[in-house]
């Protein structure tokens, strides 16, 4: 007998909110969370903006901040989305021994996460005196003299990817099925679906599952710049994320984590914990195309969708609301409404589509389970959030991609899809709870 | 295992002692150590000037001819992957269209591919070119990074270094498109990508699985992390054959190294069915996580690794008496060796002082990501081939060291291997692999 799999507990801190509600209010109000790059001077940069997350405190969060001092910008914004989940599913943090009476070593965590950026300073300039131009080759003494004068052990370690879901199993004390996993923007969406099987299966009862990333730095927009990735709507930075719409021009790069507590139906009800939302189907395939670009035919995505529906046990007419991916470059969107049309042929048109990254911009990693609480949200308050600043349809998208306001509806059943770059496709089916 | 049983019916690796997994494991029996002063780049003024370092090779004998001009996208990493993974999938007797595209049998929807991989770290000398047009008064000037300095760089840079590529070149190479994952737990990536896959195929999401870890740490970044956080041996630049002394008394340090190690995953009935030699079959699997505020060190108990081994036990349906190798993650770094061999201990019971223990870093030294693969594949042959080599570098055990560490090689029945691993950062893993008679 498989497991049934629901979720428990929501935190999320992201450039909209540093709690569920506040961006909630936002993301239904599409208050945009970009603007003028202030984490380091990207003035001359293609891009100039981004989606930051401003004014973050741990310490509101987490009593022992100091354990966390060292963390990269993604460890600490993962730890206030924890602390909230946890909060909100009745999980003890910072308390040994808990008193919430779970068994630690059937609590996990999985992670999407993104690794920490270099050490901007001492980084450039063990290379600025390491290189000898004339010869086009590295003093390796000389590189090796800054570099150890100037880099420290903790900010180094800080920049594993790994270093997030140490740091959650510190505050919570859980030890059991651990991984973290980074399949670019797909990652977080894994993350949680691999956590789901965790449950089905009987490895864990609770999964602390989401995402944490953030590349908003140097190194991090310069490699999306080069891709021609970003948007370069310097002057509008609010309405540049515009999935969907005939004058997209790039994704908006943001930051932040979220995390849901995955359950089973079992341990939650032992619990008493108030249930959200169960999540009922799980697809995962790899393109298998190109590094560079989405499949023409989105056949990766296309079997991603079609294998979370499969393992749900829903048709397409059963989908009340399809989550994007949506990114606003215009490979992803073309490609992601193709599969949408592939897949729910007659009733793609019927099924409206939005995308959260027009507001609080592509989270990368955590992106994923960020968009996974709305969905969450959507069921619980019926109502479906906008995608903004679609104001110039693409001719050639003419689904219903909810734009510019939110909208009342009936959402009981949504599916939430994240594309990777690389290729790698993830898909969550998730419906309200009926007993 | 839950589900589908999942057996391994292929391996592939390169790594300091061979570019190829018969080369590797003749190596490993005969206690022959891969550690080696760094040729990569000029280590002087590191404290650990060692690494394990793979030889020479023509990378695009690995290459579909349609698939060469790609081979600008790739950093170190992935190259390894895509060489490991070309020798398992051959080794599987598994027909892929790179092999031959008029009779492939690789089901490609059906065909998951999990790998462990490291944060792959940019290659300074292709950004230093970059750096110097952006300097004024000779300090790096993020103004000009963003004009000329960016410009400078290739548009594809980022894709060298993505985490996600290996298991995604692999993936386009051999037409693998089903689950696909990338786990980037530090030093235990191998050990969990593995664990990983097996559930996929368990639970009926694919019949067949790609799965391991590579990581090119031959890199001055990757380096002197690990020197600056004092893991690395900073005593031994002139004895490199000794440097890494896994569980030894005069342990003082690890050894880093570059490899990558693939094994093929496949459920019992299909492999059965084609007739495939079967090296074992994955009996168990457990993960969990050590928790420390000292990141870069276990927990002096070790109890995640001990809660790991416990529940791929458990899972098995086996106890320690079934048991006839351990392959350790055994790093040489003092405290973590302790730490380790603590938990087995407890794990063990007093079946700990009988079961022999193999580590295999003082040989291959310490891949990162790759390390729980070779672990695993190292088993897998000394399963099939009943032999374990020799602990090279451990003449006398650190005190309070309870594991099983003999200095020479042996020939015995091995029934079943555990495997076990843990990273900096906290995760920790374990695998049980048996042998199935008859199939080998």
């Amino acid at each position: 007998m498989k497991e049934r799999v629901v979720i428990t507990g929501m935190g999320i801190v992201c450039p909209i909110g540093h709690d569920v509600q506040t961006m909630w209010d936002n993301l239904l109000a599409g208050r945009s969370g970009a603007a003028t790059t202030t984490i380091f001077d990207a003035g001359t940069f293609p891009t100039t903006f981004g989606a930051e997350v401003k004014n973050y405190d741990l310490s509101g969060f987490v009593k022992n901040s100091t354990l966390h001092e060292h963390g990269n910008r993604g460890s600490k914004f993962v730890l206030g989305a924890t602390v909230q989940a946890c909060r909100q599913a009745g999980i003890d943090v910072e308390t040994d021994p808990p008193s919430d009476g779970i068994d630690r070593e059937r609590m996990g965590i999985y992670l999407g996460a993104g690794e920490g950026s270099v050490d901007n300073d001492v980084f450039f300039e063990a290379i600025v005196k390491g290189w000898k131009a004339q010869s086009n080759e590295m003093d390796w003494a000389k590189w090796t003299e800054v570099a150890h004068a100037g880099m420290t052990p903790y900010r180094e370690l800080e920049q594993e990817p790994n270093l997030p879901a140490g740091h959650i199993a510190l505050l919570t004390g859980a030890r059991g099925e651990t991984r973290s996993c980074l399949t670019a923007c797909a990652a977080s969406t894994q993350a949680v679906g691999e956590a789901v099987m965790m449950i089905r299966h009987g490895r864990a009862d609770i999964m602390i599952a989401g995402g944490a990333h953030s590349m908003i730095h140097p190194l991090g927009v310069t490699g999306f710049n080069r891709l021609t990735a970003l948007s370069t709507r310097n002057d509008s930075p609010q309405t540049a994320s515009r999935p969907f719409s005939a004058t997209r021009d790039g994704f908006v790069l943001g930051e932040g984590a979220a995390i849901v507590i995955l359950e089973s139906l079992d341990s939650a009800r032992r619990r008493g914990a108030a249930i959200l939302a169960e999540i009922t189907g799980f697809g995962s395939s790899n393109d298998a195309f190109r590094v560079t670009d989405m499949h023409e035919e989105a056949r990766g995505a296309v079997q991603a969708m079609q294998a979370a529906l499969k393992d749900a046990g829903v048709t397409p007419e059963q989908i009340d609301y399809i989550s994007s991916h949506g990114t606003s470059t215009t490979e992803n969107d073309s490609i992601e409404t193709l599969a949408i049309k592939k897949v729910f042929l007659e009733h793609a048109a019927k099924t409206p589509i939005s995308s959260p990254k027009s507001v609080f911009g592509h989270l990368i990693g955590a992106t994923g389970c960020a968009e996974l609480i709305t969905c969450v949200l959507a069921i619980r308050d019926q109502i479906l959030p906008p995608t903004m600043n679609l104001h110039d349809p693409d001719p050639a998208l003419d689904l219903d991609y909810v734009p510019n306001k939110p909208r009342k509806a009936s959402v009981e059943c949504v599916m939430k899809e994240s594309f990777g770059f690389g290729g790698q496709n993830n898909v969550l089916i998730l419906k309200r709870f009926e007993p | 295992m839950k589900g589908r049983r999942v057996v391994i019916t292929g391996c592939g690796a390169i790594t300091p002692l061979g570019m190829n997994v018969p080369e590797t494991w003749q190596a490993l029996l005969a206690g022959r150590c891969g550690i080696d002063t760094i040729k990569a780049f000029d280590p002087a003024g590191f404290s650990c000037q060692l690494a394990g370092e793979v030889g020479p090779y023509k990378f695009r004998d690995y290459l579909p001819k349609s698939y060469r001009k790609a081979s600008k996208l790739m950093s170190r990493d992935i190259e390894l992957s895509i060489i490991a993974s070309d020798e398992a999938l051959k080794d599987a007797g598994v027909t892929t269209q790179a092999f031959d595209p008029d009779h492939i049998t690789l089901r490609p929807e059906r065909t998951a591919i999990q790998f462990g991989a490291g944060l792959i770290s940019c290659d300074l000398v292709e950004l230093a070119p970059s750096v110097a047009v952006s300097i004024t008064d000779g300090k790096f000037d993020i103004h000009k990074w963003g004009k000329a300095g960016m410009e400078n760089l290739t548009p594809i840079w980022l894709l060298k270094y993505l985490p996600n590529m290996p298991a995604c070149h692999v993936g386009i190479i051999h037409d693998i498109r089903g689950p696909s994952n990338s786990i980037t737990c530090g030093e235990v990536g191998g050990h969990l990508a593995i664990a990983e896959a097996a559930d996929i195929v368990a639970r009926g999401d694919a019949e067949m699985a790609l799965a391991g870890g590579c990581e090119a740490k031959v890199n001055p970044i990757v380096m002197i992390r690990q020197c600056l956080l004092k893991r690395s041996t900073s005593v031994s630049n002139e004895n490199p054959e000794g440097a890494c002394r896994p569980f030894a008394a005069d342990a003082a340090g690890s050894v880093f190294g570059e490899a990558a190690g693939v094994v093929v995953l496949e459920e019992f009935e299909s492999a059965q069915k084609r007739n495939a030699r079967i090296y074992a079959e994955i009996l168990g699997t457990g993960s969990s996580t050590n928790i420390n505020p000292a990141y870069e060190h276990l927990e002096p108990d070790g109890k995640g690794i001990e809660i790991a081994i416990k529940k791929a036990l458990a899972e098995a349906g086996i106890t320690p008496d079934d048991l006839d190798l351990i392959i350790p993650q055994g790093t040489g770094i003092p405290q973590d060796d302790a730490a380790e061999a603590a938990a087995i201990a407890r794990a063990m019971g007093d079946m700990v002082e009988s079961i022999p223990a193999w580590p295999i870093k003082s040989m291959v030294s310490h891949t990162g990501a790759a390390a729980g693969a070779l672990d695993v594949i190292a088993a897998l042959e000394a399963l099939s081939e009943s032999k374990i080599g020799p602990v090279r570098n451990c003449d006398i055990k650190a005190e309070g060291c309870r594991l099983n560490l003999r200095h020479q090689g042996q020939e015995r029945t091995i029934r079943s291997a555990l495997c076990c691993g843990y990273t900096f950062g906290g995760q920790t893993a374990a695998i049980v692999l048996k042998k199935l008679e008859g199939y080998a």
